[in-house]
């Protein structure tokens, strides 16, 4: 028995040991700076209780990122969902070659966000503009990521692009594990294609939805690499007679503003973010119960 | 084979819906690659040649190798570096990730008692805990912590490895933890009667059994390793001994500002492990991935 706990303790101590030293230490500092003066390099960190937070809400900076960034995650959840759910009846039909098609659109998940920022900064602005200006096709002239009210909706193409594959095996694997003789026997009963899929694979993917919902929105609340390389926060514009970066998102924001030396300030924007994401997951577990309750 | 969608075999040949569909697909398909095409295209230009012509067909292919050979020389970025420094760590890393949380998440299955149900809820609830909250801290207590057992933690790749145990660790113990759940204990309480001692029953008994879930552990962290770029830029630095391939393309494109021809080449020389490894795993990756999402 002696020994037992023993190798017990032993076999949680690595994990524990790096859990502790790498997340909860850094976690409790990372909330407590947030009500310092902590600028990154001086050992004298001072408490000044919530000054940090009562100015990012007079920051146009800030208040423009955490609004574009809700208005990016919900273009987000919407294109990603609906080209998803084509892809995923796409290769669930019988098609032929539908299992090469469906390992070709998931490959753009294996690439890292750094490195597609890069790819696609190349196709906007070379490819694009340069087919635009052969071919005097006036709209892609200029590139989608030079204007202020096309970058947010071009980033959340690429996000697509990149997501899509990924949410379409989800959606895959849950329209697999819907009988196949319910679809039979509604269309042996005549239903149309378009209404089998309205009131028989749509209902019974709600689960998959749900999933994709929420890893949808929280990796678009956190998103970052893909808006280094792409925009780096451009182009300029203006929002509260300030001038901002367009483009910048809620987690750029932050590390712009770590690498500003204003550190404390950093630390106040990110717990704004943890506590938004909290909320969100919380919602996600109170829907996941009720659902449960319902089956 | 799914047969969800689609009528009965004998409708299967030459509908005009299918035809209709096929084209869909491929159009679906080609729009996916493109960015890919793109990038093979023009890693195989010089820089004259993209800005003359980015859709055209390279000149000549050789260009290829030529770009290549200037990467892998380049005095400026040490890439090759980058390169075996990248699959060092993800290696370390996920052997010590999957080996680690396998031992943690069977001690939390198996041993009944309110730390170990403890121990569980705290490393789950961490997920929700964005990167941006304790990213600076950690760099300050990686540094303090370093100095104080006299290991240097920042800019090493045990350093890096150990923080990827602590960031790993929470996903991979609850996708153990639901694993071995479902394994009877009976396998593990006969080798108990036979004197056989724990640590042993785990590593001869339990670990080989996990197999199938230790290939989904994996994959899921290593693209995401393979593809970081925060916390190797902040614990590695952008310009120390140690680098990733992530920093080194970042430090290209920094360097060689709108050289496409290198950039590009670049970023090809970062997809092709990852994809040549999903060529020929395509099947474990999908797999994992699913397996990864639903929970």
């Amino acid at each position: 028995m002696k020994q037992s706990r023993a190798v017990n303790i032993l076999f949680v101590a690595p994990c524990v040991f790096a859990f502790v030293m790498i997340i909860v230490i850094p976690f409790f500092f990372g909330l407590y700076y947030s009500v310092t003066d902590w600028n990154g390099v001086s050992n004298n960190v001072n408490f000044v209780g919530l000054r940090n937070f009562s100015n990012l809400a007079n920051s146009p900076d800030f208040v423009y990122s955490f609004l574009i960034t809700i208005a990016y995650t919900l273009i987000n959840i919407v294109l990603i969902n609906i080209v998803s759910f084509v892809l995923s009846l796409v290769v669930t039909s019988k098609i032929k070659r539908r299992n090469f098609y469906r390992a070709g659109f998931f490959v753009p998940y294996l690439i890292g966000g750094i490195v597609l920022g890069y790819i696609w900064q190349f196709i906007l602005n070379n490819i694009l503009v340069s087919l635009g200006t052969t071919y005097s096709i006036k709209f892609l002239e200029t590139s989608f990521l030079s204007l202020p009210h096309t970058v947010i909706w071009t980033m959340a193409v690429v996000n697509t692009w990149q997501y899509a594959g990924y949410i379409m095996l989800i959606f895959v694997a849950s329209i697999q594990s819907i009988p196949s003789s319910l679809m039979e026997a509604a269309s042996v009963d005549g239903a149309p294609f378009f209404s089998r899929v309205l009131h028989i694979l749509l209902p019974m993917m709600a689960n998959a939805f749900t999933i994709s919902l929420f890893l949808t929105l929280t990796t678009s609340f956190k998103q970052f690499d893909m808006n280094l390389t792409l925009t780096n926060g451009g182009p300029a514009t203006r929002f509260m007679d300030t001038p901002v970066k367009a483009s910048q998102l809620l987690a750029m924001n932050i590390f712009n503003t770590a690498t500003a030396n204003r550190m404390a300030e950093a630390q106040a924007k990110a717990v704004v973010l943890f506590v938004a994401l909290l909320v969100v997951s919380l919602i996600q577990v109170t829907v996941n119960k009720k659902k449960e309750v319902e089956m | 084979m799914s047969d969800t969608l689609k009528l009965n075999k004998k409708n299967r040949i030459l509908k005009p819906e299918m035809v209709v569909l096929e084209l869909l697909t491929i159009l679906l398909f080609v729009l996916f690659m493109f960015p890919f095409f793109m990038v093979v295209l023009n890693s195989a230009k010089t820089s004259r040649e993209i800005i003359f012509n980015a859709i055209a067909l390279p000149a000549s292919w050789k260009q290829l190798v030529t770009n290549v050979s200037l990467i892998f020389n380049n005095p400026t970025v040490d890439y090759l570096g980058a390169f075996f420094d990248s699959i060092l760590i993800t290696v370390f890393s996920l052997l010590v990730i999957a080996v680690c949380s396998a031992m943690a998440a069977w001690v939390m299955v198996r041993n009944k008692t309110w730390w170990s149900t403890l121990l569980f809820m705290a490393f789950v609830s961490a997920m929700v805990i964005p990167f941006q909250v304790l990213m600076y801290p950690l760099v300050r207590w990686m540094r303090v912590s370093g100095n104080f057992i006299n290991i240097r933690l920042l800019g090493t790749i045990p350093g890096i490895v150990f923080a990827y145990l602590g960031f790993g660790s929470p996903l991979s113990i609850f996708i153990f933890h639901g694993f071995i759940k479902s394994i009877p204990l009976e396998i593990e309480e006969s080798a108990t009667i036979d004197g056989c001692p724990r640590s042993k029953i785990f590593f001869k008994i339990v670990f080989p059994l996990l197999q199938p879930i230790i290939v989904t552990v994996l994959i899921l962290n290593g693209i995401w390793i393979w593809n970081d770029y925060l916390l190797p830029l902040l614990v590695l630095g952008s310009n120390g001994r140690v680098q990733t391939i992530p920093i080194a393309v970042t430090a290209f494109a920094g360097a060689y500002l709108k050289q496409w021809d290198l950039i590009l080449t670049s970023t090809l020389i970062a997809m092709l492990p990852i994809i040549v490894l999903y060529i020929f795993a395509q099947r474990y990756i999908i797999k994992g991935m699913v397996e990864g999402s639903i929970k």
